[in-house]
């Protein structure tokens, strides 16, 4: 088995935290994960992107091979975007979160932000199956827009044939998170959990 | 205890391959621990700090790296294992001393370690610090994977005992910030003190004499490194294509020869030490292929030696054909990645990747490419507001003024976010030598006004001898100290200024206001979220003459936000943004380029992303209607 899964998104979203909690879970069931972890200059506001490859028989490399990610849980509808032609594939689903995240020369006009709507056909359109879920407006409901990852990794282990589940995400979080911390980071996963049952047609 | 500090050894951890070294480091007892921030090896010593607050070890982050290998050597000297870890720019740092050390030789086993950045993901170049292992004669390791980090960490220690000199580990990003499971060994038992044997100084006299010492030295690690499993090859006996591969590129050769199908006809040398090189090992596989590809980061650096020792060797291995940077078979610059190899091994096997097929089909449906994120300082960065008011402070004076820029976040100054004022970036306190040099171009008909800015730890680190400099020979320059309590764009590393050492322990800060003073130079402290008034302090230092300095001293936004937060709601008021109308020419969202101020295309006005806006409140200042107003949070 070897699960190949790509978390991209904006700095600042949480995708680097999203992906070790995810990795830890995995590892401790016995699996055999790689994590890369592509960050730039700034804290905030550029691409991030975390490759993770989780396997029962042995370690692989950081960087997943072009077109051949499984799973691509895109926190953010560009960052999504940007990467389906080298990553994606007939067969790869994927996880997107709706609400974008307007880049500093889209504000200012320089270039437009694609239409989301557009992305969502293009992503769908690309051969897998598309979860487009609210999922920003869910997290400041729970809380605030940082409870955005633990929603997408409800998402995320709630895929039918997931290696990881949520019950070992639980237990990682038990040991990376204050106990104040606990109840509302357990209902934004099964928060993410229930929207894909929603979307399960 | 946090895990990856644990006593005893046998679990599996999934640990980053900066962990992965700092945890070998343990392993082989090292007691000493230094180095300077920088991506990609910010957590070697970060990790190693944390263990400081429970294993008797000692870390630091010194004020350089060049400090921070001397006082690592020192430890060397005295007998303990010591490591240094920093980024390639800081290898050019250490390098004075470097190549003199490896002359004296060493006590203790002392590890350098070095992160490059193939592709300049987080750097202001793109440099393959493995030359400088070449230039001291230094042993140079390169691991592939966490696993093999942690390993090859213990190595060095090891070798270095054994040679008597210091042993270079090379990493780069897409290793550094790999995380993989990692089985971890078992913490040694401490003991035995630090003495320096006064018989056995450590110094570079006589020069010709250490120089050959230094030159059997290597041949000794060259010998270490034919034994060892570090050097191990895979594939057939005799191969159609060699490929010889180093550090993180051996993960993207192997799974293209297997996704390629070509393991009965590939076949893979991986070179753990890759200076000097395991030249009998060579010799072997060099006469069993007619083809060899290169597959390493970033220069072609095994290639060359490898061709070298080719040629020396002659007839005994024959004509070979080469392929990497050298046939343009490997590009010469940028990281390497799987997609790469695939493309290079497809070509010699004429074999196609199967990617092609989807990938044409998605160009029907995004025709263009997809655009970039331009970069742009945080929600809140005070770095915003020091521009804005560069911004405004040379406009007002009218003579093509511009920024000399050093080395921190507000590098990006260069980009419309810090108004792109900043017309030069080099190395850490470049910025300051080059005011200095501007400073006395007025002799020469020079009358742009220059205004050099540089952060706190890069103050620290390399601002302070050109400040000096231009007090001794009366410059006139304006330094702004960009003072945001933190090594920011690393990740919020301590520096002699915020009170704190590495380890945590509290420590009086270094005061920079005193430290300027102490020199001669005119001080002035400021705060950048008051915009007008900073671009008016400006302005007036401006006119005056000598070395002048502004400290604009305000939190980076993300400590702020970890430490209490803002104290504003940001809102537009509907009623008051006129928006194109204006006459502003958009001026909030198309030049003061806040993420957290966007632009409602339907109304055709301003609107805060509440998402985004963290309520630093600046942006009011900016409006020219008063539009965007700012309400003090509710405390519930």
């Amino acid at each position: 088995m070897l699960q190949n899964l790509i978390i991209t998104g904006v700095g600042g979203q949480g995708n680097v935290l999203a992906s070790q909690i995810l990795g830890r879970a995995a590892v401790l069931s016995g699996l055999k994960v790689t994590i890369g972890e592509t960050f730039g200059l700034s804290q905030r506001g550029g691409s991030v992107m975390s490759h993770v490859r989780i396997s029962d028989k042995r370690n692989y490399g950081p960087l997943i091979p072009p077109n051949m990610a499984d799973v691509i849980l895109g926190l953010e509808p560009l960052e999504t975007l940007r990467i389906i032609q080298e990553y994606g594939s007939e067969t790869c689903s994927y996880i997107v979160n709706s609400r974008p995240i307007y880049p500093l020369n889209s504000i200012a006009g320089e270039m437009e932000y694609p239409d989301p709507e557009w992305i969502k056909m293009v992503v769908s359109s690309s051969g897998g199956k598309l979860y487009w879920l609210d999922a920003t407006r869910h997290a400041i409901a729970l809380g605030g827009p940082i409870m955005l990852n633990m929603i997408m990794l409800g998402a995320l282990c709630s895929l039918p044939g997931f290696p990881v589940s949520i019950s070992q995400i639980q237990a990682i979080l038990a040991r990376v998170f204050p106990e104040t911390k606990l109840e509302a980071n357990h209902r934004a996963l099964a928060t993410g959990s229930e929207m894909i049952a929603g979307n399960a047609n | 205890m946090k895990e990856i500090f644990e006593r005893s050894g046998g679990s599996e951890l999934l640990l980053q391959g900066n962990e992965a070294i700092a945890r070998g480091a343990l392993e082989s007892g090292v007691r000493f621990c230094a180095g300077y921030p920088g991506n990609p090896s910010s957590e070697i010593i970060e990790t190693l700090a944390e263990a400081a607050k429970e294993i008797p070890v000692y870390a630091e982050w010194s004020i350089n790296e060049k400090v921070a290998l001397e006082a690592a050597a020192a430890a060397s000297f005295a007998g303990l294992r010591a490591i240094v870890s920093m980024k390639q720019n800081g290898v050019n740092v250490v390098s004075d001393f470097l190549t003199n050390l490896s002359l004296s030789g060493t006590g203790g086993g002392l590890v350098l370690v070095t992160c490059d950045d193939p592709g300049g993901i987080s750097s202001t170049n793109e440099e393959d610090a493995r030359l400088f292992a070449k230039l001291a004669d230094v042993p140079l390791l390169e691991p592939s994977t966490p696993q093999e980090a942690l390993e090859m960490t213990k190595w060095a220690f090891e070798l270095s005992e054994q040679i008597k000199n210091i042993v270079i580990l090379r990493s780069v990003s897409r290793l550094s910030h790999t995380r993989a499971n990692t089985l971890i060994g078992d913490l040694p038992d401490y003991g035995g003190g630090a003495f320096f044997d006064t018989k056995s100084p450590f110094h570079t006299f006589p020069v010709l004499t250490k120089h050959l010492e230094r030159h059997k030295k290597l041949d000794s690690a060259m010998i270490l490194s034919e034994r060892s499993a570090f050097n191990r090859y895979d594939g057939p006996d005799w191969p159609e294509l060699l490929v010889i591969a180093s550090g993180s590129c051996w993960n993207y050769v192997t799974e293209a020869v297997e996704l390629l199908d070509l393991s009965s006809k590939v076949g893979v040398l991986k070179l753990g030490m890759t200076w000097p090189l395991p030249c009998n090992l060579l010799r072997k596989h060099l006469a069993r292929a007619g083809r060899i590809l290169f597959a390493e980061e970033l220069d072609a650096f095994v290639e060359e030696s490898v061709k070298a020792l080719t040629a020396d060797l002659g007839s005994e291995v024959g004509i070979k054909n080469f392929y990497g940077r050298g046939s343009g078979h490997i590009p010469i610059c940028g990281e390497l990645s799987p997609g790469l190899i695939l493309g290079v091994l497809g070509d010699l096997f004429s074999k196609v990747w199967k990617a092609e097929i989807f990938r044409e089909k998605i160009r029907t449906f995004i025709p263009q490419p997809v655009p970039p994120r331009e970069f742009g300082f945080c929600a809140g960065c005070p770095h915003r507001g020091s521009f804005y008011a560069i911004k405004a402070a040379l406009a007002w004076d009218g003579r093509n003024g511009f920024v000399s820029g050093d080395i921190g976040c507000y590098s990006m100054g260069i980009w419309p976010t810090g108004f792109n004022q900043v017309k030069s970036v080099h190395a850490m306190g470049s910025g300051v030598g080059l005011a200095s040099g501007y400073g006395k171009l007025g002799q020469f008909g020079f009358d742009q006004p220059v205004i050099t800015v540089c952060g706190d730890s890069t103050f620290f680190h390399a601002a302070i001898p050109a400040l000096i400099n231009a007090r001794f020979n009366d410059s006139d320059i304006l330094l702004l100290i960009l003072d945001n309590s933190a090594t920011a764009m690393t990740g919020f590393q301590p520096h002699p200024g915020t009170g704190s050492n590495a380890m945590g322990h509290k420590v009086e800060p270094v005061d920079i206001e005193s430290v300027c003073r102490s020199l001669g130079v005119y001080v002035e402290v400021g705060d950048p979220y008051d915009l007008n008034v900073t671009a008016c302090a400006i302005y007036r230092l401006m006119g005056m003459a000598g070395p002048r300095v502004l400290i604009l001293r305000r939190k980076c936004a993300l400590v702020q936000g970890r430490q209490g937060g803002f104290p504003y709601t940001m809102m537009v008021a509907r009623e008051k943004c006129l928006g194109e109308e204006c006459g502003c020419g958009r001026y909030c969202t198309k030049i003061f380029r806040c993420p957290g101020l966007i632009w409602d295309a339907a109304e055709k006005k301003a609107l805060i992303d509440e998402v985004i806006c963290v309520g630093c409140g600046i942006c009011s200042e900016a409006c020219p209607r008063g539009a965007i107003v700012r309400m003090e949070k509710r405390k519930d």
